[in-house]
Order: C-alpha cells, then structure tokens, then sequence
C-alpha cells in the first residue's frame, strides 16, 4: 500500500521495531501475551504494563510507541465508559473495536496531528463469546482467532497457526503464549524482557493477570522446551 | 398538571411470565373532567419487543417514548443486534431522572430479549429505575396492590397472566375515576407480541354487577 504524507507507514515501521505481542481466542476465552523488552535494569519489575485493563471483560495489549499506546487504551476506556453510562451493558468487543478503530483512524486524517505509533490488540468476552481484534496504525481492524504485533510477529504467526484454537482452552493457551514469546525473543540482539500474562475467560468475564504461579509455570515450561530443542540441534 | 393538560389519569400493569411478559392498560384519556380519548392505546411500540406503558401527561410521555424509540432504532442499526429490555428502561431513566422538575411521566418497561427472557422495569415519577418480577403504575394502581400482591405468582402460564392483568385493570377501572373505558393487552414473547383489545361492555365485572 502506498500513499503520501499521512505517514501511516512510519507508525507501522515503530510497532514493527517493538517488542512482540500477540493474542489468542480460544475455546473458553482469550489470552494476551507481550514480550516487554526493558529498556533499563533499574525499571521496577511488572511495572509500566504494557497489557491493560479497559473495562471488566476487556484487555488491551499494545506495541510501539508506549505513550502512544496508553492514550489508546484512556480512549477504549472512555469509550467503555460512555457505552456502560449510556446503556447499561458492558461494550461489545466488535463495539470496542470499531470506536477505538474509528479513533485512530481520525489521526491519519489532519496535518495537526500524526498517526499513533501503536498497534492494539483487544481482548473481550461478551454476550457473543470471546473476541479478538487487532487495531492498525492506519485505523483498520479486523477480528482474528489469533495475532501478533511486533518483531517476532511473522516467526509468532507460524507458531500461532500450528495451535488448534478452537479446541484449545485458556489454561493451555497461557502456556503456548509463553512459548511463543520465548521463542520469537532474540537472545543475541535484544535486551531482557518480562513477559506480560493476561486471560479472560468465559466463566469469569474478566480480565486479569494471570496468577503468578501458573505464568511462572508457563515461563519454566517454555525455557524448557527451548532448552530442549537447543539439545536437539 | 397544568390547567388543560390531557391526562392518562392511567391503570397499568405489567407481568412477566414464563415465557414472556404481559401488559395491560385502560384506555381513558382526560382533560379535566373531560374524556379526551376513550379509546387511547397507552401500550407504546419501543421496539420489536420492547413496549413502553405510559402514565402521567401524554405529551411528556409521547415525547419520551418517541426519543427512546429512535435511540432504540439507532442501537438495533448501529450494533446489529436488538436492545436488551434493561438498555431500553435506561434510555428511558436517564431521561426522566436527568428531567425530572419538568416531567410528570410514569413509565413501565416491558419486553422480552434473548438474554434474560421477559422483564419488566418500573419508572415512577421521580425518575428511579426498579426491575420488578411485575409492576402496576398510574393513578388506578393505588386501588389495586391489594389484588396484585395477593394473586401475583412466578411462572404463571401465559393464560394464567392474560387474566391477572385483565382482572387487575378491571378492578383498578372499577375503582379509579380516571381510569376507564375498555382494556388493551399486549404479550410479547419469542414469537413476537399478541395484542388483545377488551371492548368496555367485555371488561370483566366483579360482586358489583354494574
């Protein structure tokens, strides 16, 4: 795709720089799974999340540029806000999807201001199941069984489409999350990072970290299978 | 009320049953001591099936009704998807809560959705919003919470609740000047809304056959 000036290919450049993130919509909810990169030892840890809370049901989990994606999140939650105000019902996730869209779309419009260097994948469950979408820089959206963003996110898609989602549950999901974000890290090249855990599951309709037992037993469970492929080779 | 005001000087009741819910409303309309409208339907069309009962000045009710049902149009087309019962009863709060030193509106909510099945919310004058297993409203309720209470029971079959609500506006009619004339009936269910109109020389009659 070519155009001139708005500069939508610019942000799409900076989320492709950042670490990777991706989401799952499996059989009985979702998972979010962000591969932050630290940018400094002395950041204090499970600090400056890059996975938020929107509304009870909805997770968000962004890449690029941090700032940019956090006034995305303040948008999706003013918007969940106004809809729950206006009629008393939680958002939608396809609702969500296409406000934030219709958001971030505004900013590719005007020279006053630049298009977001953030991508947004939106976690939901409702009424309809769980739901997944994935917001562009550009504005466009589309709803996925599972996607990634960032620099690990072609090696992240191969992995992804070896997963049976839809038979998949999130306990499991959690652990192939992991994986992957271990897998599509690049040792040599990049720093650190902290792996970012979120699921929403059906019964509960609520996102939430998850519990630091069980992403400490998906983390150990991914080391190790890396381990073991690395003694294959 | 202001001097000319039309009135539904009103009885109102609103069931919900198994399958669904049942509402029911005279037909009296009045200016004073003056019958405006004997035929009145104060059973108002939200939606597919959601009805809205009306009670208090019918310009202020009319007025909000029309607002609610467009707001109710525009969700159904924006979202793909009916408005559940509860978000209608909202639309309809926020703007009697938020208007309330201008409006003599009461109002019941009824309707059935995919999610809960049928329901009924009440929105009296002062502009609160109550979710209620069924509801009475307008000036001849007063006259019959007695009746109501007493034979009121969950999960009644759709005939039983026909005839609650029948007996309850006939009774409420008996008694209350300002409500009168014949009875109209609405049931909405899955299937869709069944309405029953009660000419005045059928509305049932009690121990005082008059």
């Amino acid at each position: 795709m070519s155009s001139i000036g708005t500069g939508v290919e610019y942000a799409a450049k900076a989320v492709d720089n950042s670490g990777t993130a991706i989401g799952l919509r499996v059989k009985d909810g979702i998972v979010l799974a962000v591969e932050k990169l630290l940018q400094s030892k002395l950041l204090v840890p499970i600090s400056n999340r890059l996975i938020q809370t929107v509304d009870t049901h909805i997770g968000v989990a962004t890449a690029g540029l941090l700032a940019d994606g956090r006034h995305i999140i303040n948008r999706a939650r003013d918007e969940a806000e106004s809809f729950r105000n206006n009629y008393r019902i939680q958002i939608p996730g396809k609702v969500i999807a296409d406000r934030v869209g219709q958001y971030v779309q505004a900013y590719t419009l005007y020279s006053s201001v630049r298009p977001f260097g953030s991508s947004a994948i939106i976690g939901a469950v409702d009424n309809e199941g769980p739901q997944l979408y994935m917001i562009e820089p550009s504005g466009v959206y589309w709803g996925y069984y599972g996607c990634a963003i960032g620099k690990g996110k072609q090696v992240a898609k191969t992995e992804i489409e070896k997963l049976n989602l839809s038979e998949l549950c999130v306990r499991d999901a959690v652990n192939a999350a992991a994986k992957i974000i271990y897998t599509v890290h690049d040792d040599s090249k990049d720093k650190a990072f902290e792996l970012e855990l979120s699921w929403i599951t059906n019964e509960t309709k609520r996102h939430e970290f998850v519990p630091r037992e069980i992403a400490e037993e998906a983390e150990r469970l991914a080391k190790d299978s890396l381990n073991e492929e690395m003694e294959d080779d | 009320m202001k001097p000319g005001e039309v009135n539904l000087g009103t009885s109102l009741m609103a069931v919900t049953f198994k399958g669904g819910i049942v509402i029911g409303a005279d037909t009296r309309t009045t200016s004073g001591p003056y019958i405006v409208n004997r035929v009145t339907d104060k059973l108002t069309p939200i939606h597919d099936r959601i009805f809205a009962c009306r009670s208090g000045s019918a310009a202020d009710t009319q007025a909000i009704a029309d607002i609610v049902r467009l707001y109710s149009e525009m969700y159904s087309v924006n979202f793909g998807e009916d408005p559940t019962i509860r978000t209608a009863a909202a639309l309809f709060h926020d703007i009697c809560y938020q208007n309330k030193n201008a409006l003599s509106a009461g109002i019941i909510v009824a309707g059935w959705d995919k999610y809960e099945g049928g329901s009924v919310y009440c929105i009296p004058l002062g502009g609160s919003l109550h979710k209620q297993p069924f509801a009475t409203a307008g000036s001849g309720s007063t006259y019959v919470y007695g009746y109501c209470d007493k034979n009121f029971r969950e999960n009644m079959t759709q005939q039983e609740a026909v005839d609650f609500v029948k007996n309850g506006i006939a009774l409420s009619i008996s008694r209350d000047g300002s409500s009168g004339g014949c009875i109209r009936i609405a049931t909405i269910t899955e299937a869709g809304v069944d309405k029953i109109f009660i000419p005045g020389d059928q509305v049932p009659t009690f121990w005082n056959k008059s």
